[in-house]
């Protein structure tokens, strides 16, 4: 049996997305070769900078749209990983294994597969 | 914190899994055990200070938490009322005299086939140390509502099979000591290249796992696997200060500064396995502390005996059989007969496994490296990296692959 999981990597604002500083660029590429590899990467992708972000709410009618992030927190969500494991231990390993999770911190999240 | 206080503390901590395993063998289980133990605790935070520290704390502890369990029973009507208070007094005497061990009864019922392989090392952990759920689930990689949860479920399973921690059988003890072994190493090897979460004071999980290790093969002494686990444990240990440099950046065995392995750890490790070696009974835990004795010769022959090692590593693999004495022995392999030699051998691990095996991919990276297959090797390490948790250990395998690279 397999599950999928979410790996969302949050790392310091500055950096351009999920990267951070530039000299990080080869670790991130390593980690992705190295989920592809194994064979457990289902997509993901890299986030454009949070101040890029847009938010926007429908109230009685009418659009609110501010600047974004949604939550203006010190570590900021810089991309998303898919992947899928046998088990969460599986997938807790693969988040610590995320550069972002030395420098900022990773978010392991189950993904609800709803039949189709 | 007060004298008192840090008497309490320290108490509890070093103390903690023997006061819980003296009081759960005169029955009522693990959780009413550490209920009393609890309640001890605060009330000696309460009296310590106006009366003074007893001159055996951790006898005035059991004795006082024999009372509130006893206490606790009479209200629940559950122990006889005729508590006796001399029984009381002399075992509070026995107490702080002469220590009965209970502590293997513990590690035996927390490696027992009640309890869930992977969560024998963690119960070990809370019951025989008294760590916290919270930092066991950090040190496991487990959310920590999960690892409680767990926890709690393993300790009410337990208390309803054995409630007084009767010891296993002699037949059924063998088995079990082996069990109890394997919990405690894969403690070790989580804690092995970082602190893990747990007590940064004590060093890490792998300080916890070796101090259950010691107390194993102190408890065990007739059995030599005990006895090659704690020397394996200590070789590593002896290691730890020669494994970064003084920037923190990660220092591969054979780059080590011998002058910065511990010395006084070597010996008692190869005391260990001398003493399991008397046996004559070889087993996985001592063939492996024999690889790394091997290792620790370098210090006075200034060179590795790869072929030594080599068979070794034979002998484990035939014993024990596994991804990571199959990848030990490729590299062995490698230095003895040559980097395609080692790369043959590391083929033969199952496919499967070996992709998302972070030592297999360094092993591979380096024999290709050394073979003069560049581009392989870059791409290789990259992958090796890519697997790593520890941020030193990915950056020298990063600087590895465009080392490889360059050329």
């Amino acid at each position: 049996m397999s599950m999928q999981f979410m790996i969302l990597p949050y790392s310091k604002k500055g950096g351009s997305g999920a990267a951070g500083a530039p000299d990080d660029m080869p670790a991130w590429i390593a980690y992705t070769e190295a989920l592809a590899k194994a064979g457990v990467l289902r997509g993901g992708e890299e986030l454009a900078s949070p101040d890029e972000a847009a938010v926007i709410r429908v109230r009685d009618g009418a659009r609110i749209v501010e600047d974004g992030p949604y939550a203006d927190t010190k570590e900021q969500l810089g991309g998303f990983f898919l992947i899928e494991v046998e088990d969460l231990q599986a997938a807790m390993e693969w988040g610590a294994r995320c550069p972002a999770a030395s420098t900022g911190a990773v978010e392991v999240r189950p993904v609800i597969l709803h039949p189709r | 914190m007060t004298d008192a206080a840090q008497a309490a503390e320290r108490a509890a901590r070093l103390s903690y899994g023997r006061l819980v395993s003296i009081l759960a063998a005169r029955g009522g289980g693990i959780a009413a055990a550490e209920d009393a133990l609890a309640e001890a605790l605060a009330r000696a935070l309460s009296v310590w200070p106006e009366r003074g520290v007893p001159a055996s704390p951790e006898g005035w502890l059991v004795a006082v938490a024999r009372r509130a369990a006893h206490d606790e029973g009479r209200r629940r009507g559950a122990l006889a009322r005729s508590a006796d208070h001399l029984a009381l007094l002399e075992a509070e005497r026995a107490a702080g005299r002469d220590w009965p061990d209970e502590r293997l009864r513990l590690l035996f019922a927390c490696a027992g086939p009640e309890v869930e392989p992977a969560l024998r090392a963690p119960l070990m952990l809370q019951v025989v140390l008294g760590l916290d759920a919270r930092r066991i689930a950090s040190a496991f990689l487990v959310p920590p509502n999960t690892m409680g949860v767990s926890l709690s479920r393993a300790k009410a399973r337990l208390r309803e099979s054995a409630p007084g921690f009767a010891p296993p059988a002699p037949d059924e003890a063998a088995e079990r000591v082996g069990d109890v072994l394997r919990a405690i190493y894969a403690a070790y090897t989580l804690g092995l290249d970082g602190a893990h979460g747990l007590d940064e004071k004590t060093g890490g999980l792998a300080r916890e796992a070796l101090w259950l290790g010691g107390l194993a093969a102190a408890l065990a002494p007739e059995e030599p696997e005990a006895l090659g686990l704690h020397a394996l444990m200590l070789f590593a240990e002896s290691r730890r200060a020669a494994r970064r440099d003084a920037d923190g950046r990660y220092v591969p065995l054979d780059r080590q500064e011998i002058t910065l392995w511990s010395a006084p750890m070597i010996e008692a490790a190869e005391a260990a396995l001398r003493r399991a070696a008397a046996f004559g009974s070889p087993g996985r835990f001592q063939l492996e502390a024999a690889i790394q004795s091997v290792h620790a010769d370098r210090r006075r022959t200034g060179r590795t005996e790869w072929k030594a090692i080599l068979v070794l590593y034979d002998g484990l693999l035939a014993l024990a059989p596994s991804l990571g004495a199959l990848t030990g022995r490729a590299v062995a392999l490698g230095e003895a007969r040559g980097a395609q030699a080692g790369l043959a051998a590391l083929e033969a691990a199952p496919e499967a496994a070996r992709g998302r095996y972070q030592p297999w991919r360094a092993a591979r990276a380096h024999l290709l490296a050394r073979s003069g297959a560049r581009e392989e090797a870059a791409a290789e390490f990259r992958r090796a990296a890519g697997l790593s948790e520890d941020p030193a250990a990915r950056t020298w395998l990063l600087e590895r692959a465009a080392e490889a690279e360059a050329g």
